[in-house]
């Protein structure tokens, strides 16, 4: 981390840190992995913060909570070059990027109406992971573009 | 063949295909060594849209293997009406019967009710997903008068909404055929479908007009444009009319071209052609029963 960066949101004692997330990326990731700080987690967010990398990126923090590999993976479809850090006692312990899974359930929303997964039904939504898109396991809808779009409330 | 449920054509090998066909020719041709096989085994229908092909083949397909049936009736009369989830209805309906064959407007309905039950459970139309049972059949009739390989076929209609359609052109990828869609613009195949498809030219073209590849076809499978597809009656009429057929038309068409259509037809095949050699979509809706006992059977064990 730059020490631009470290002057604008502080290190973290414990918890994980997502960085190099596409730059506005970052309410995105939080919606994708459920944190809407209702829990009581605390949480950093720095958007377009300028990245040797990628131009721009978002940094998000949260801490006093581990996330596991696959629910970052998950990231990877609104964040592909995202660096997952998991911080204890001011310490990078462990350090990776974000891989793409080749399902993700329970994240987006089927666009398609008349899909199953969009009526009153015990079923959560999954999709087959595809080069530059996902694909609805149940009605074969095609999500191309803006996947962020499509994340579930 | 392998399979628990029947869900899709893309679940379909060459193999699981030609042995569910072979199986159906073994039945057409003695139907009497198969009239006891699967005594008192019980299929369960449940149709939440209206059918009658489907539906009532099903039944003279179990019926002729010995079994019977298990009816929910029409979905407004069910528990349904009480707010009863799909999930739920299929996990009651599994305890009655030895089979389930499933029809409901949602795409993607038979693939979650199969994910709830043991039981094995066919598709029998999914919203516009798919109908793979549908494309059994058709596939049985055009080996019986074309072939399956070294095909020209034409596919014509409705390709965005056709569930048969869906069905049919994935399932002929696993065969030497060359596809020819022909549709108007606004009802082209669905980007999810033509994602399956093969990327070669040679094998898949679209085209808007009939007339540019008719003199090539083996076989020329009419669907249904409806009249909901469009906004008004007036561009209805005009965007339909150029995807009927009659006698006349055929002129153009090689002496064996085979025409097929899943029926209902309303009025894109004239009574004429009815008259013509060409004309194969009542023997298709006959085969129905054949191919559905092969299913049967083999779903429920008939190679034991």
């Amino acid at each position: 981390m730059t020490d631009d960066q470290a002057l604008r949101v502080s290190k973290i004692e414990s918890g994980t840190v997502i960085d190099h997330i596409t730059g506005g990326q970052a309410l995105n990731v939080l919606a994708i992995l459920g944190i809407d700080g209702t829990a009581g987690e605390v949480v950093s967010i720095g958007m377009n913060v300028p990245s040797d990398r990628l131009g721009q990126k978002d940094v998000v923090k949260v801490e006093n909570r581990e996330l596991s590999q696959s629910e970052l993976d998950v990231l990877s479809l609104v964040a592909p070059a995202a660096t997952v850090n998991i911080i204890r006692d001011y310490d990078v312990v462990d350090k990776h990027l974000v891989e793409r899974p080749t399902e993700v359930s329970g994240i987006l929303q089927c666009p398609n109406h008349n899909c199953i997964t969009s009526e009153d039904e015990p079923v959560d939504s999954r999709f087959e992971v595809l080069d530059g898109g996902v694909r609805c396991e149940y009605c074969d809808t095609i999500i191309r573009e803006d996947l962020a779009a499509h994340i579930l409330a | 063949m392998q399979h628990d449920h029947i869900i899709n054509a893309k679940q379909l090998s060459r193999q699981d295909i030609e042995s569910v066909l072979d199986r159906a020719s073994d039945i057409a041709a003695d139907p009497g060594a198969y009239a006891n096989r699967h005594e008192n085994a019980l299929l369960g229908l449940m149709f939440f849209e209206p059918s009658t092909r489907t539906k009532m083949s099903f039944s003279a397909a179990m019926k002729r293997l010995g079994g019977d049936i298990v009816d929910m009736g029409p979905a407004e009369y069910s528990s349904v009406t009480k707010g009863e989830s799909l999930a739920d209805t299929v996990r009651v309906v599994e305890g009655y019967a030895d089979a389930v064959v499933l029809r409901h407007p949602s795409e993607g309905s038979a693939k979650m009710a199969s994910e709830h039950v043991d039981v094995p459970l066919i598709n029998g139309g999914d919203g516009a997903g798919q109908h793979p049972t549908q494309t059994l059949l058709d596939l049985y009739t055009i080996r019986e008068n074309a072939g399956l390989d070294d095909l020209t076929i034409g596919i014509m209609g409705d390709l965005k909404y056709g569930r048969t359609v869906h069905s049919l052109s994935y399932a002929l990828t696993n065969f030497d055929t060359d596809q020819h869609f022909i549709s108007p613009e606004s009802l082209k195949l669905p980007r999810n479908v033509r994602y399956d498809l093969p990327e070669t030219e040679s094998s898949i073209q679209e085209h808007t007009k009939l007339d540019e590849v008719l003199p090539e076809l083996d076989v020329l499978y009419v669907t249904r444009i409806q009249r909901e597809r469009f906004p008004d009656e007036s561009e209805y009429r005009a965007v339909a009319g150029q995807y009927q057929i009659d006698a006349d038309t055929l002129e153009a068409a090689k002496d064996g071209l085979t025409v097929m259509h899943p029926l209902p037809r309303v009025d894109e095949i004239a009574y004429d052609v009815d008259e013509t050699s060409h004309a194969k979509y009542f023997q298709q809706a006959q085969n129905a029963v054949p191919v559905r006992m092969a299913l049967l059977d083999s779903l429920l064990g008939g190679t034991r």
